[in-house]
């Protein structure tokens, strides 16, 4: 459990100091979700029904934005072949990376979601069941983005097939994400936007494990 | 050790040895060829002078025999490519590694050819190329997963270490595409449950059946001779780049 903390601290360390990376997942959050009036004009109504689907939309790019960093720069200086020689299973160090990743890229956009809510003209109950479907939704999203970015990490170009090959496996949380904010029955979609987020991280630390360890020997 | 003093193997050890595979599979390969044609011969005959027209769709009701076959192998190879990395992954089989590479462009064409027919059937009988249906929206999302595997193939350049890596991520597929499937048919019943279309709805009368059957066993007998015959173009492919290595360091010796 000590190595598991130290591990959560080393990775948590690395991305505060890494420099201004969640200043700018956030700012890219924004500014794609404040592009859309431009393209689709500035109609309130209209906005307002699409709304949800902005929001998923623009969390789903900043999220892939933010997964090269999660093995990469261990797959290149090395570490991530000790972190495998460790006592710790691969799978709980995939846990912890895991859980920083989501602290790092998912809780920052979450916090921002009100400001691009109000952009958006979304009001009162829209509003909390946005915030209530990113924090269910996210984790599902860390974790796909987890097992793409483990199957890629030996790859030199893996950064562009990543998200292709995330993106089909995304679909579900982004129709039970815009389907909690938006359906009639957005207590359903709600519960299982948190099914899905249960099961993607439960079974996916294995399949990266077992990506990263196949991939390495 | 020659292989008459090797010890006895069961068939399933000895097809690990791709030149093994190769020699044991090829007399399959005409037999095969030749039930396809023949299934196809019998097939077409029917689909075309054979069965009746639709009392609505009228002779395009003969795209089925084409579209129906098509959309039954995008799934069926999906199986077969789920199954072949239960065998790289488990027992790593060396053939289960060949299996899935040489299914993965014929999954996806397979499944293009399921949506282009698809949308050619649906211009004159329901008006439009393309409808956010669920059955077209969850098969949609399968050729993208099928594209991104092929994608993941040509990535990397080590094929052996890349079948393992693949393996992992077409099981992950395989768990998440009947989520897919669930979760767009829930997205799309909810927005316009009027339109969605029920393959089941009209009953078959057996002058249509029998062609559809024919038509069926043809395309997934297609199947398995492409896949038989990518996978000894995988083995010989993979012969020819480890002779082109050897006699790359054989020149800078």
């Amino acid at each position: 459990m000590t190595a598991f903390r130290a591990l959560l601290f080393r990775e948590l360390r690395l991305a505060l100091r890494g420099g201004g990376d969640m200043l700018t997942l956030v700012l890219f959050f924004v500014i794609v979700g404040a592009v859309v009036p431009f393209a689709v004009g500035p109609d309130r109504e209209l906005l307002a029904r699409i709304a949800p689907g902005i929001v998923w939309i623009a969390a789903f790019l900043a999220m892939l934005l933010g997964l090269d960093r999660l093995f990469r720069p261990d797959h290149e200086d090395g570490s991530l072949i000790l972190l495998r020689q460790a006592e710790l299973p691969l799978s709980m160090v995939i846990v912890a990376k895991l859980i920083v990743h989501w602290l790092v890229s998912a809780v920052p956009l979450i916090i921002a979601s009100p400001l691009l809510a109000v952009l958006l003209s979304m009001e009162g109950d829209a509003l909390w069941r946005t915030i209530v479907s990113l924090l269910l939704g996210t984790p599902a999203l860390a974790a796909f983005g987890a097992v793409g970015a483990a199957v890629t990490v030996s790859i030199r170009r893996g950064g562009l097939i990543a998200p292709i090959l995330i993106a089909p496996l995304s679909i579900p949380v982004l129709i039970f994400g815009t389907g909690s904010i938006t359906a009639t029955q957005s207590s359903a979609a709600m519960l299982f936007l948190a099914a899905l987020s249960l099961m993607a991280l439960a079974l996916s630390p294995f399949a990266a494990a077992l990506a990263i360890s196949s991939a390495e020997d | 050790m020659s292989l008459e003093t090797a010890p006895k193997l069961n068939w399933w050890n000895r097809i690990a040895n791709p030149g093994q595979f190769v020699i044991w599979t090829k007399p399959l390969l005409w037999p095969l060829v030749i039930l396809t044609t023949a299934l196809f011969a019998a097939g077409l005959y029917y689909a075309f002078f054979n069965s009746p027209e639709d009392y609505q769709m009228g002779d395009t009701v003969r795209i089925m025999y084409v579209h129906v076959p098509n959309a039954w192998l995008s799934q069926f190879v999906y199986g077969v490519m789920t199954i072949s990395a239960l065998g790289t992954l488990v027992w790593r089989h060396p053939m289960a590694d060949v299996s899935m590479k040489a299914a993965a462009p014929l999954g996806a064409l397979f499944t293009a050819l399921a949506l282009f027919t698809g949308s050619l059937w649906g211009r004159p009988t329901w008006g439009t190329f393309w409808e956010w249906d669920g059955r077209m929206t969850s098969t949609l999302v399968l050729l993208f997963i099928y594209l991104g595997l092929i994608a993941l193939w040509r990535a990397f350049d080590d094929q052996l270490r890349a079948a393992r890596v693949i393996a992992v991520f077409t099981l992950v597929g395989a768990i998440n595409i009947p989520i897919i499937k669930f979760s767009v048919d829930w997205w799309s019943t909810l927005h316009q449950p009027a339109s969605v279309f029920r393959p089941d709805g009209p009953r078959m009368p057996g002058s249509i059946l029998i062609p559809l059957f024919v038509m069926f066993f043809a395309f997934t007998f297609l199947f398995l001779t492409l896949h038989l015959k990518a996978m000894h173009t995988e083995v010989k492919r993979r012969r020819v780049m480890g002779l082109q290595r050897r006699m790359a360091q054989g020149g800078a010796a």
